[in-house]
């Protein structure tokens, strides 16, 4: 099993992501939407931030800004040191390949490809050497060693997700964005993924971004951001279930009365 | 349930396009193919109509009179007298037409396409009885004057008061153009050439001063029909001519110029096949994939109540509407091929006098049935599918339509495949008519069984051809790989219209050459002499050339050869006339029992083939029927054919007695020994002056002209199949575009976690490559046993050589990759645009 130290070698010192005054407005005049309206926000390394809040809040937009799959209408974002605002999009891809790991709410493999195939997949397309070590590091904790030859189609939704997470991990991304991993998983799979996740904060010193709705897998975090309406409305440090879902009946209430 | 499907076919609206123009393409190709041949011939009938009279007599033959002989059937004018005065007959007129008069253009060449009749007739001003409409001047009516067709005229640059070079059988001559005709309402006859004199000279020309008829043209008196006419008119006549009404005459000369046409519409007809074959593999890949894709949609509707029979029935309807647009549409391409193929006829000089297309509602009919039929019935097996989608499915993740097994067609085309390339086999080791038939059976097996069995063999191909990919290309490589073998029917479906494509352009081409070598290999065997003396006429040209040549200083000896129609113990049969003494120096010939000699004596020498279909042995006395006459002859030598030198080989002089008159057809000559052969045929051209159509070719120059036909008919073949490959490229494009909208959110995770445009673009040209080249691959090896097969079966047919252009099979395998890359241009380029956010959340 790897260490934290050689998890994250040479990691510069601030924050892994930053956005600073990030707005996101869809459409323009009468049917503009502001999906974000000037978010400055940090994800220090090495810590798991949990993104809640109601539907529609702008919990995925803020995501997929930060992450360089989409463009801001104003503001800026830092992975690492590098202003993402500023890159052409091959720059981006290639930023993303090397940086930035990904974890959606479903599809998130290729289906042609295997387990294994899959979770090395951003290092095949950059012709980069696999580290074997570490990713073999990654395997023995997602613990699918003897599936890793299986097509997606062969795998239960719970045991995808977590290939999916392993391939996240496997190219030592700077940063992990997961939205809604668990989002189509029952309870027993959802903590297999979120334990996974939660270790490899802990083990290799990972840092990661999720977006959820469950009060119980915003536990798993270290850090809890309350979105709503486009803005970040509340934070919580060492989060629980109960005292998530005691802020998140406030806000809703709140969010109704305003 | 209508309503849905209307809305989800507004919805794909490019799935909509790709199939569409396959299906416009395909009944386009078929409706403009009926228009066409409709329009000729409903025009050749009315212009047949409009210039025959009501009764028509022509001689009975019991060998057909050919332009090649220079032969022509009379009737004595005596005979025009006779019937002229049959009560019921008003009026009477006798016809001269005749293959014959060449028309040399201001320029000095010869007038006309090559193979078109080049026809001289006789003038007469009666529009009753003659089909020719004076538009300029007057008919000729004395010795030197002529009047020549309209297109004719034109083409060649002349008006009225010029004067007019021709060659006629007897040699050349000029004559003032005084008038300029239209036949019927047409500019000229379906692109022959013809020049008219005033009887006696048209007699003179063609007749050889004969004062008979070609043809007698009768104008019932008012209220006489044309049967009753033509019946007391037979009367009349009795056995020497044959009588026709007016109406027989017209749809006959109309059926034969059509008929003559045939093979432009046979051509078509393939085409459109072929488009319709691809259309129809474009709507059945279209329509599963829509289906796979709205599987949840489906599933969904079904949950909330809808059954089976419903929506079965809204898939169909899609298809309906889908193949109803594609039919209107094809309609109007339809008119458009028309209207292409008419300025084409034109283009090679045959003038179509029409009035317009004729768009019969048979046509209408046929094109929209065709274009809904096959696009419902390739929907068909997709909708039965898609009913079948339980409504759980709509709950479930992701749903996998039931993938089919590929095993019933493994065995069903591997049989077929199989069977067929033995069929090829046997029947080329068997040679002979029934080989053929036996080859051809073949191939059309070996096609099909090619086309079913592709499914089941597209997978381990595509991993062989493609195995460079991941080790070139990287992961992108083995991805392509993994994409073309995902969806093995499909792949092979989009391979197919370039398979059969590229097989028969394969076994053409190798036939060709095959072919051509053989020429060349038979010519070098068989011919010792240097020169060839023809007429580009294709007629006899007189005996006085042997004599002009033969005094050429640098010639050592001539043999003048006649060819002319004749039947031998009652089978038709082309009769060669040679000079025994001199030919033998210029052909040599390998005989299998006797010799050449005996036909000095009466004798006659045949080739083994032609001695078998005819029942003759050695010493057997055989029975030549000529038009003139007939003579015997006994079977003195059996030699082995060697391409196109096979027969009956008598004396030349042994048919004078017969009545033989004509020319010769054409002369050998060889050179004096060290002579420089350049200078002598240069000499022997200046002695041919006055035989402006005459002319002598090298033994090279020969070589080239037979192989050139050869070229030429390749070429228009190759040309036809290349629209198909065109149509093949459509194909492969609609594939690729329906697998990127297919794999839009596995391409959206490529490049979320990655990968570059351009990875994705190469990704898709690969996909598109590798699929190409596999068709490619496979038709080139059915090509290569379909020409092996057809060469062996022929080598008694003189294709004896089998000459297989390696490099040009390596240049159609290059172009195959090439169609694959251009045909992908377009899909990779919108794969690579796709929105990475939006490919992912696409549901
Ligand atoms: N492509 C788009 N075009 C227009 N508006 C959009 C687009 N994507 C998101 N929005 C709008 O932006 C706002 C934020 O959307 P976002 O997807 O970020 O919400 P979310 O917090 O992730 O919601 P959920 O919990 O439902 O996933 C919403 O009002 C949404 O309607
Ligand atoms: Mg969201």
């Amino acid at each position: 099993m790897s260490t934290a130290a050689e998890g994250l070698e040479s990691s510069p010192p601030g924050p892994a992501a930053r956005a600073v005054d990030l707005t996101k407005v869809y459409g323009t005049g009468e049917t503009a939407v502001t999906a974000l309206d000037s978010v400055s926000v940090d994800f220090d390394r090495g810590r798991y931030t949990a993104i809640m809040g109601p539907s529609g809040s702008g919990k995925s937009t803020l995501m997929h800004v930060c992450a360089g799959l989409d463009s801001a209408t104003s503001g800026t974002v830092y992975i690492g040191d590098v202003d993402l605002t500023k890159l052409r999009d091959n720059e981006l891809t290639r930023l993303r390949r090397d940086a930035v790991g990904f974890v959606f709410q479903a599809f998130n493999l290729v289906p042609t490809l295997s387990a294994l195939e899959n979770i090395t997949l951003p290092m095949d397309i950059a012709g980069r050497k696999v580290d074997q070590a570490w990713v073999d590091g990654v395997i023995d904790t997602i613990g699918l060693r003897d599936r890793l030859s299986s097509r997606p189609s062969q795998l239960s939704g719970g045991q995808q997700q977590r290939v999916a997470a392993a391939r996240a991990l496997a190219s030592r991304p700077q940063i992990i964005f997961a939205d809604e991993p668990t989002g189509n998983l029952d309870s027993r799979a959802g903590a297999e993924v979120l334990s996974f996740l939660r270790r490899s904060v802990d083990d290799f010193g990972q840092t990661i971004v999720m977006v959820t709705h469950d009060p119980t897998a915003a536990s798993y975090a270290d850090h809890v951001l309350f979105l709503a309406d486009g803005r970040i409305v509340d934070t919580m440090d060492e989060p629980t279930a109960d005292r998530v879902l005691d802020r998140m009946k406030g806000f809703d209430g709140k969010g109704r009365r305003s | 349930m209508l309503r849905s499907a209307w809305r989800s076919l507004l919805h794909h609206k490019l799935r909509l396009v790709l199939s569409g123009v396959a299906i416009v393409l395909g009944v386009g190709f078929v409706v403009g193919t009926l228009i066409f041949t409709d329009t000729l011939n409903q025009t050749f009938t009315g212009l047949f109509a409009d210039t025959t009279s009501d009764v028509v007599i022509a001689p009975s033959e019991d060998v057909q009179s050919s332009g090649f002989a220079g032969t022509v059937a009379t009737l004595p004018a005596a005979l025009l007298d006779e019937v002229a005065v049959v009560e019921g007959v008003a009026k009477a007129g006798g016809q001269v037409f005749a293959d014959g008069v060449a028309i040399i253009d201001s320029a000095g060449a010869v007038l006309g396409t090559t193979g078109a009749p080049q026809f001289g007739s006789n003038w007469n001003d009666d529009e009753d009885l003659t089909p020719y409409r004076l538009t300029e001047g007057r008919g000729p009516t004395a010795g030197g004057e002529v009047a020549l067709d309209s297109v004719s005229a034109d083409k060649a640059g002349y008006a009225v008061g010029d004067e007019v070079s021709l060659v006629a059988p007897q040699g050349a001559l000029t004559a003032t153009l005084v008038g300029i005709f239209r036949y019927g309402t047409s500019g000229n006859l379906a692109g022959a050439t013809i020049a008219a004199f005033d009887t006696a000279t048209a007699q003179q020309l063609l007749l050889g001063g004969k004062s008979g008829y070609t043809e007698i043209d009768l104008v019932a008196a008012d209220g006489v029909t044309q049967e009753a006419l033509a019946a007391d008119v037979g009367a009349v006549v009795g056995a020497s001519a044959t009588v026709r009404t007016g109406k027989e005459a017209a749809d006959q000369a109309a059926a034969d110029i059509t008929a003559g046409l045939a093979f432009i519409n046979i051509f078509l007809l393939v085409f459109a096949g072929i488009a319709l074959f691809v259309g129809t593999f474009i709507i059945l890949n279209t329509f599963s994939m829509l289906v796979a894709q709205r599987s949840r949609e489906l599933a969904l509707l079904r949950a909330l109540g809808a059954t089976r029979g419903q929506v079965l029935r809204s898939l169909i309807a899609e298809s309906f509407g889908v193949g109803l647009v594609g039919a209107v549409l094809g309609l109007g391409v339809g008119v458009a091929v028309a209207f292409g193929l008419e300025g084409l006829f034109r283009a090679i000089g045959a003038d179509i006098p029409t009035e317009g297309l004729v768009l019969l509602p048979r046509t209408v009919i046929v094109g929209l049935l065709i274009g809904v039929l096959v696009t419902v019935v390739a929907a068909l097996a997709p909708a039965l599918r898609a009913s079948r989608i339980p409504p759980m499915a709509a709950l479930r993740d992701d749903i996998a339509l039931p993938a089919r097994s590929l095993r019933l067609r493994a065995i069903a085309g591997g049989v077929l495949l199989l069977g067929g390339l033995a069929a090829m086999a046997a029947g080329a080791s068997a040679g002979g008519a029934s080989g053929s038939q036996l080859v051809g059976i073949g191939v059309v097996a070996a096609l099909v069984g090619a086309i079913v069995v592709s499914p089941a063999i597209a997978g381990p191909l595509v991993r062989v051809l493609g195995f460079a990919f991941p080790r070139m290309f990287g992961t992108i490589g083995s991805l392509a790989l993994q994409n073309a073998e995902r969806q093995p029917r499909r792949t092979a479906a989009t391979a197919s219209a370039l398979m059969i494509g590229l097989a028969l352009v394969t076994a053409l081409t190798i036939f060709a050459t095959s072919a051509k070598s053989s020429i060349n290999q038979v010519i070098d065997r068989t011919i010792g002499a240097e020169f060839l003396i023809s007429n580009q006429t294709q007629r006899p040209f007189p005996e006085q050339v042997a004599l002009d040549v033969a005094t050429v200083p640098g010639v050592a000896s001539v043999s003048p050869v006649k060819l002319l129609p004749a039947q031998v113990n009652g089978t038709d049969a082309a009769l060669v006339g040679v000079d025994p003494e001199t030919w033998t120096d210029m052909a040599s010939l390998t005989f299998t029992s006797g010799a050449l000699d005996g036909l000095e004596s009466g004798g006659m020498a045949v080739d083994a083939q032609s001695a078998a279909d005819a029942g003759l042995a050695m010493g057997d006395m055989a029975t030549v029927l000529l038009q003139t006459g007939s003579a015997d002859f006994t079977v003195t030598g059996i030699y082995e054919p060697a391409g196109a030198f096979s027969g009956f080989v008598v004396s030349s002089a042994a048919l004078v007695p017969a009545g033989v008159e004509m020319g010769d057809s054409f002369i050998y000559a060889k050179a004096v020994d060290g002579a420089d052969l350049t200078t002598v045929q240069a000499d022997v051209t200046a002695a041919l002056a006055a035989f402006p159509t005459v002319q002598v070719q090298s033994q090279a120059e020969f070589k080239e002209q037979i192989t050139s036909g050869v070229n030429q008919i390749l070429l228009v073949m190759v040309m036809l199949l290349s629209l198909a490959i065109l149509i093949a490229i459509l194909g492969i494009v609609n594939t690729l575009v329906l697998s990127v909208v297919e794999r839009t959110r596995e391409i959206g995770m490529l490049r979320a976690v990655g990968a570059l445009r351009r990875q994705i673009r190469s990704m898709v040209v690969l996909e598109a490559l590798v699929i190409a080249v596999y068709g490619a691959v496979v038709g080139l090896l059915l090509g290569l046993w379909f020409a092996v097969a057809l060469q062996r079966t022929l080598v008694d047919q003189g294709i004896e050589v089998l000459d297989v252009p390696w490099l040009g099979l390596v240049a159609f395998l290059v172009l195959a990759g090439v169609v694959g890359i251009l045909a992908a241009l377009w899909p990779a380029f919108r794969a690579g645009r796709l929105n990475v956010l939006e490919a992912i959340s696409t549901e």
